[in-house]
């Protein structure tokens, strides 16, 4: 965009910072340069106001606090203003600590978006005076990825209104259109999550950020609920509950085999035809499941419901395998 | 943003930057905001057209540049840096709190009191609707990261989940990394040669040496932007049909879905070791089919069997 352009929206900051009186679009055309037309010819006036308006959602989009209003009550016609207090970045002073892990944070954003964001809203601190270190490591560097969706999500929350979209869970064939009042967003464990109240579901519900299809829709209108105050959390965190191992199990392994089963082992004495390997569960299922992964490496003596479990699960995948053969063989003859 | 609300956002703050640091080198300055010299030096050219209503020499926003060095000396009343737009201040702030809860990352005070400041800066609008879960520290990645500040060789006992084994090996830290909920230390490995991202989780022991870490000139830190396992291409390719039951692992291994044909799908991905693969897949149970390579197919048939045999009794 044109060099004069830029000049007239820096001479129109300037000067509805230095005003306290509103002034009117025909004022402000007559004092800041770049906006010189005959008010009395009709093409040039249009022109004039398209440029104007055009000006007005420059400085909007950029955060400037463009205040609308009229000084006297013998004004016709509403004029604008910078409120000074309104624009200006109140005073921050960080010390070297904090800015070093001001500036830390400013990359941690891998995202596009919000790498700009972060990296503009430095530049304002740095303006402000504060000297932030861009080379400061504090021995941990977190990386954090976000979704695409994590930006019309967050958006949605701030606006408090409802949001439509596709999500699909892994076990689901087609995605479902879910329609959600977002609470917020939550980070957890590295994934990302959206809670909020479900409006086809009428309860609260959390969705994985990562799931979502296709864009996010905004329904309804702007302001229409208000969130409450809750832990957002307990209800991404519900979902993995503390786990608890009560139950043990004895285990014979082949020596020098299966060492990511040995390395949750309490105890493991060993033996001739084997390891005799303890150790304590949550699921038995869950165990049966990992420890067929290990084959003949790994035999279950106790207990019977882990034992049969696995001896079960074993069964099933020869079955399926000689089904398999099976169909195989019968396609070649 | 468009190119001019760039140029402008990027104007109205170089004055009061220019105005806290005066007589600041031209250099530091665009290093500092992340422009070119050159860039710098045509956002100047322009200000100085810039200033209050009559536009007089009094009124203009004035400098004085003395060699390399520039000092403002009439800043037209923008004196301060615009407010944090809503955008930044949430990058700002989520961040914050994302580090807060990074798991083994001390300065938790400072970066207390860098948020309360920031968010009193920043008004409602530091008001980020984003909440981070809290950190699952542990003495492991405190030792790490120790290790990591003070420079120090170790010794760690590590499993090796692609291998199934346990091995002892020194390496010399370079960095703790946090993604994805995990934590690596990322080391130079004297046995490997090689820089090596060791997951936290499965580091048995660890012990410091006594030996200042040596990271040789070659070591390369990973890039991790795309995540941490990069399946490279000489890899087995293991293609797999899957039940439901089994689509969960498209969302927690480097996965590609092939196909989609009703119930089942076909998925491929690039295993480091055809016995990793076994244990993957008859950990999976009967969600899962075989269709390549044919080595993998025989080696889950002939673990089953071999398996059940250890079981005779239930036979």
């Amino acid at each position: 965009m044109s060099r004069s352009r830029t000049e007239r929206l820096v001479n129109l900051v300037i000067c509805l910072l230095s005003t306290r009186r509103f002034l009117t679009a025909a004022q402000i055309a007559a004092i800041v340069p770049g906006y010189e037309h005959d008010p009395r010819e009709p093409r040039g006036h249009e022109a004039f106001q398209r440029k104007f308006e055009r000006d007005k959602a420059e400085l909007r989009d950029l955060g400037v606090p463009l205040e609308t209003g009229t000084t006297s009550v013998f004004d016709a016609e509403p004029g604008y203003r910078i409120a000074r207090r309104a624009y200006a970045l109140p005073d921050v002073h960080l010390d070297p600590e904090e800015s070093a892990v001001v500036g830390l944070a400013a990359r941690l954003w891998q995202h596009a978006g919000l790498a700009a964001a972060a990296s503009s809203g430095l530049a304002k601190l740095r303006a402000a005076g504060i000297d932030v270190d861009q080379q400061a490591t504090l021995g941990v560097e977190p990386v954090v990825l976000v979704d695409p969706t994590f930006e019309p999500v967050t958006a949605a929350v701030r606006a408090r209104q409802a949001i439509s979209f596709g999500y699909r869970v892994p076990e689901a064939d087609q995605p479902t259109t879910r329609r959600l009042r977002p609470w917020g967003v939550v980070s957890w464990r590295g994934r990302w999550y959206v809670v909020g109240h479900d409006l086809d579901r009428d309860a609260p519900r959390c969705f994985r950020l990562s799931r979502m299809v296709g864009a996010v829709r905004r329904v309804g209108r702007a302001g229409a609920y208000t969130p409450p105050d809750v832990d957002l959390i307990q209800y991404v965190a519900g979902w993995h509950g503390p786990v608890e191992r009560r139950g043990r199990a004895v285990l014979s392994i082949r020596p020098g085999r299966a060492a990511g089963v040995r390395r949750w082992a309490e105890e493991i004495t060993p033996g001739a035809d084997g390891d005799r390997v303890v150790l304590s569960y949550a699921d038995p299922d869950w165990l049966a499941g990992w420890l067929v992964g290990y084959g003949p490496d790994v035999v279950v003596l106790d207990p019977p419901q882990v034992r049969a479990a696995v001896v079960d699960r074993l069964r099933r995948i020869a079955e399926s395998q000689s089904g398999r053969r099976a169909v195989l063989e019968e396609a070649a003859r | 943003m468009t190119p001019t609300t760039g140029r402008l956002g990027r104007l109205l703050n170089l004055v009061p930057y220019l105005l806290s640091r005066p007589g600041i080198a031209v250099a530091e300055a665009a290093g500092d905001l992340g422009v070119t010299e050159r860039q710098l030096r045509e956002d100047l050219d322009l200000l100085w057209l810039c200033g209050l209503p009559g536009y007089g020499p009094g009124d203009l926003i004035d400098m004085a540049l003395d060699g390399d060095r520039i000092t403002i000396t009439y800043d037209a009343g923008i004196d301060r840096p615009l407010r944090l737009t809503t955008d930044e201040a949430m990058a700002l702030v989520v961040a914050l709190r994302l580090l807060r809860q990074t798991p083994g990352m001390g300065h938790s005070e400072a970066v207390d009191r860098a948020l309360a400041k920031l968010q009193r800066a920043a008004g409602a609008d530091a008001d980020a609707p984003v909440t981070v879960g809290s950190r699952g520290d542990n003495d492991r990645l405190e030792d790490l990261r120790g290790a990591v500040e003070r420079r120090r060789a170790l010794r760690i006992v590590y499993y090796t989940a692609s291998r199934d084994e346990t091995t002892e090996r020194v390496v010399d830290p370079m960095r703790v990394l946090v993604t994805g909920g995990r934590a690596y230390l990322e080391a130079w490995c004297r046995r490997g040669r090689g820089v090596r991202l060791f997951r936290v989780d499965r580091v048995d022991a660890c012990v410091e040496t006594g030996e200042p870490a040596a990271v040789p000139a070659e070591a390369v830190p990973t890039d991790v932007r795309d995540g941490v396992f990069r399946p490279s291409d000489d890899l087995p390719l293991v293609t797999l049909r899957i039940g439901r039951g089994a689509r969960w692992i498209t969302e927690y291994y480097p996965c590609e879905v092939a196909e989609e044909q009703g119930e089942d799908w076909t998925v491929t991905l690039r295993a480091t070791d055809l016995a990793w693969a076994t244990r993957f897949v008859l950990g999976l149970g009967t969600d899962v089919e075989v269709l390549g390579p044919p080595e993998l197919a025989g080696a889950v048939v002939a673990h089953t069997r071999a398996a059940l045999a250890n079981y005779p009794e239930e036979g």
